[in-house]
């Protein structure tokens, strides 16, 4: 299950003053943010060579990759799945895949 | 309780009833005094509170806004050149509406070293936000610090106390000390709506564009303008409590006065006595004492000034290229008005130069015999 | 199944930094280890502007946005803050770059160090003051370019030392980390985080719009500053002992590192080799200071 959820769909701009709280102080989160929009390349995972060995998880800057227990060959593994609402394409999961299981595939716009 | 009690230490002893839990400060003469006895009451521990002996006054106004945004009531003193150094975090406490209460003892600025007083520290800081109280006794410097918290925590700005250097810094006078139980029924607990709180993570200052920032400012001018009724109903409510009540402003014989003076912090106590001997003279005379120019007392002066043959206002503080900067706030506070009455300004006192009862009459004649106000008017310099 | 890192993600995605962004990771890797009772202090850095515009944020702790120079201080009040008022079990975190730790903010945090104020100083350092427009700071390395150190006159000064500097307030815990070596890096902010008094961890953050790389290559750059002996993973007790976390016995030539780099891409063969010199001679110095030499 993915450890984050949207809680506001847009940048919220109050529209009258009496909205305000009395300092700017934050309410919501940046998740309206869809940055997945300023990917050019796309990372793509290939779980035929996927090892689970978890490099492209831990060195994911946003956070846009998470994990989902799996079942390989009778034994327990979490799956890396990328969140394409935010992955930006940085490409760094598929640059220290030591298995090269990760392709960038050219976003077409 | 009365005691005797110099004007640094009614400071301290107005922050310890306040219950102040965070205190940051840095010494510079003439304010060390109140950081040393807060420093001991924490020690001693007859005071619940952290003290953190910073390394300059730019981290005690940083430390401070930690404190307060954190959700602590939070306590600095210092003067002149520290609270040029704390000018940035000035503004800070302003926008992050952290209501600290600061002591100011007014310093003349170097170069070239000096420490005798003069307004131009505390007056340069006028337009970051910060409510200014001028205090003119050492009864009022410590009702004032209680006081100040009251108003601060409800309109969410921070207050600067100011007193003069050495005139109430460093002299001694009977101050009736409030016993502790009635200025906690007078001053509840801090609690801010937003504070830094990991159960309820909020971002504070967040990076905001144009079409954000301008409401937020004026977000704060409504605050201080929400400030004037409850810095008089606290005022009010003050006497009530403890037998001295306090507004924006002081009058003194102003009833049937033709010749209004308008005067701050210690000059006003000084021109109380003028007004006297005038007075005995047979001199229509009165005293407008302006006690906080931030928020500006509009109602109080305008209601005080209108209709006296004469205005005079005595700065100990100078705006090179303009003024008096009490002088040019009354004049331009006066400016839509009708029976605006001609407005002197004179500028006395600078760097801690004394100004005498002799001095004020003599200023008063000077301003009978001139017909028109002048932009500036100097009174002391040895010519 | 055992994670190699603590799953919880307590920032968000959605956040203004760049593609491949070092600060972004090395926040997203320190929440793992300091957990959702946080708070951060952050002056002017990069991460004024990746956290989001008014009202949002993406870190989910309090954050508090301070001036440039005061992170350590506006620290030391909150943690004042929270101790008067009951909060002991709150990491108070004051979370600068490089510019806000080696030059402006070099007297607050001093201060705060010299009192030994329990707080966990974190400096992402990028090596230049990037969210200005990759000016040169104090932590700039030699040789770099910058906007300030163009390339006619690269910048002729090695990087400040600022762990020495740090290890001389004799504070009870030093480290260096960076995001290449996620696993050290959690071990060392949480020993951080169990440590009274004054902490400070040196975190190397990659920069590619200001290190002019690859996005992709920001943790290769991080792990290659280790493997060239540029970047030493240490830790220090109450200043006095060093400790080197990974001996580099057969250290992988600077210019690997240095070539990947747009900013130095002006060097002449010489002026690599004197980085070379330079780099030998710190790594004897470090050799010598956790008693390997």
């Amino acid at each position: 299950m993915k450890p984050w959820k949207p809680d506001i769909d847009r940048k919220m701009v109050f529209k009258s003053v009496r909205e305000y709280p009395p300092m700017a102080v934050s309410l919501y989160t940046m998740m309206f943010n869809k940055t997945g929009t300023w990917r050019t390349v796309r990372p793509v995972i290939n779980y035929e060579k996927c090892v689970y060995c978890l490099m492209c998880w831990k060195f994911c800057p946003e956070p846009a990759i998470y994990l989902e227990p799996i079942e390989v060959k009778g034994k327990e593994r979490m799956k890396p799945i990328i969140d394409y609402d935010y992955c930006k394409g940085c490409m760094i999961c598929a640059e220290e895949c030591p298995v090269k299981a990760i392709e960038g595939v050219e976003e077409e716009r | 309780m009365r005691k005797v009690l110099m004007g640094n230490h009614a400071l301290s002893y107005g922050a310890t009833l306040s219950r102040v839990q965070v205190i940051a400060a840095y010494p510079i003469t003439p304010q060390t005094q109140v950081v040393e006895l807060l420093s001991e009451i924490v020690a001693d521990g007859k005071l619940k509170a952290k003290f953190i002996r910073v390394e300059s006054e730019h981290s005690a106004m940083a430390a401070c806004i930690g404190a307060s945004a954190a959700g602590a009531r939070a306590f600095t003193a210092t003067s002149a050149q520290g609270l040029a150094l704390m000018h940035e975090m000035l503004h800070w406490a302003v926008g992050a509406r952290t209501p600290i209460v600061l002591g100011n003892i007014n310093r003349a600025m170097a170069p070239p070293w000096t420490i005798w007083t003069e307004q131009n520290d505390s007056l340069s800081q006028r337009d970051t936000g910060w409510m200014q109280v001028y205090c003119q006794n050492n009864q009022e410097v410590l009702d004032s610090v209680i006081q100040a918290y009251k108003v601060s925590e409800r309109v969410l700005l921070p207050t600067m106390i100011v007193l003069d250097a050495f005139v109430l810094s460093h002299t001694y006078e009977v101050v009736d000390i409030p016993e502790q139980e009635k200025v906690d029924e007078y001053l509840p607990p801090y609690n801010p709506p937003y504070k830094l709180d990991p159960d309820e993570p909020h971002a504070f200052g967040g990076l905001t564009g144009p079409d954000g920032y301008f409401e937020l400012r004026y977000i704060i001018e409504k605050a201080m303008e929400e400030s004037r009724e409850v810095w008089r109903e606290t005022g009010k409510e003050f006497g009530e409590v403890f037998g001295r009540e306090y507004g924006l402003t002081e009058e003194y014989k102003t009833g049937d006065a033709e010749f209004l003076i308008v005067a701050s912090a210690t000059i006003a106590s000084t021109a109380r006595v003028a007004v006297d001997v005038m007075r005995e003279k047979g001199k229509k005379v009165g005293l407008l004492r302006i006690r906080v120019i931030r928020p500006f007392p509009f109602d109080e002066v305008r209601e005080c000034l209108k209709g006296r043959k004469k205005v005079l206002v005595i700065d100990r503080n100078v705006s090179f290229g303009f003024g008096g900067i009490f002088y040019q706030e009354v004049k331009s506070a006066m400016y839509n008005e009708e029976h605006r009455p001609p407005i002197f300004g004179i500028i006395t006192g600078l760097g801690g130069r004394d100004v005498r009862v002799e001095d004020i009459m003599e200023m008063v004649e000077d301003v009978e015999r001139r017909e028109k106000p002048e932009d500036i008017i100097w009174k002391g310099v040895r010519v | 199944m055992r994670l190699p890192l603590p799953e919880r993600e307590v920032m968000t995605p959605g956040h203004l930094a760049c593609q491949g962004c070092g600060a972004a990771l090395t926040m997203r890797l320190a929440l793992k280890a300091l957990g959702p009772r946080t708070v951060l202090s952050i002056p002017a850095c990069c991460w004024s502007v990746i956290d989001g515009p008014f009202p949002h944020s993406t870190v989910n702790v309090p954050l508090f946005h301070t001036a440039f120079e005061t992170a350590a201080s506006t620290a030391s009040g909150i943690r004042a803050a929270f101790e008067i008022l009951g909060k002991e079990d709150v990491n108070v975190v004051a979370w600068a770059g490089d510019g806000g730790t080696y030059d402006i903010g070099i007297q607050a945090l001093s201060g705060a160090a010299e009192r030994n104020d329990n707080i966990i100083y974190i400096c992402y350092d990028n090596e230049a003051y990037m969210n200005t427009g990759i000016q040169r700071s104090a932590a700039t390395p030699l040789g770099a370019w910058t906007t300030t150190t163009p390339v006619k006159h690269p910048k002729s000064e090695p990087k400040k030392d600022m762990v020495s500097i740090l290890a001389a307030h004799r504070i009870p815990y030093i480290a260096t980390a960076t995001i290449a070596y996620p696993e050290d890096l959690v071990r060392k902010l949480e020993r951080a985080k169990e440590t009274k008094g004054t902490k400070f961890i040196l975190i190397l953050s990659p920069c590619p719009p200001g290190w002019k790389t690859r996005p992709e290559d920001t943790v290769k750059l991080s792990r290659l500053a280790v493997q060239s002996r540029v970047f030493p993973l240490l830790e220090i007790e109450n200043g006095e002992k060093w400790i080197l976390n990974m001996n580099i016995k057969k250290p992988v030539p600077v210019v690997e590192y240095l070539k990947l780099q747009g900013r130095f891409r002006h060097l002449k063969e010489e002026d690599i080799q004197r980085i070379q010199e330079y780099v030998d001679k710190e790594w004897e110095r470090i050799l010598k200071r956790c008693g390997l030499a």
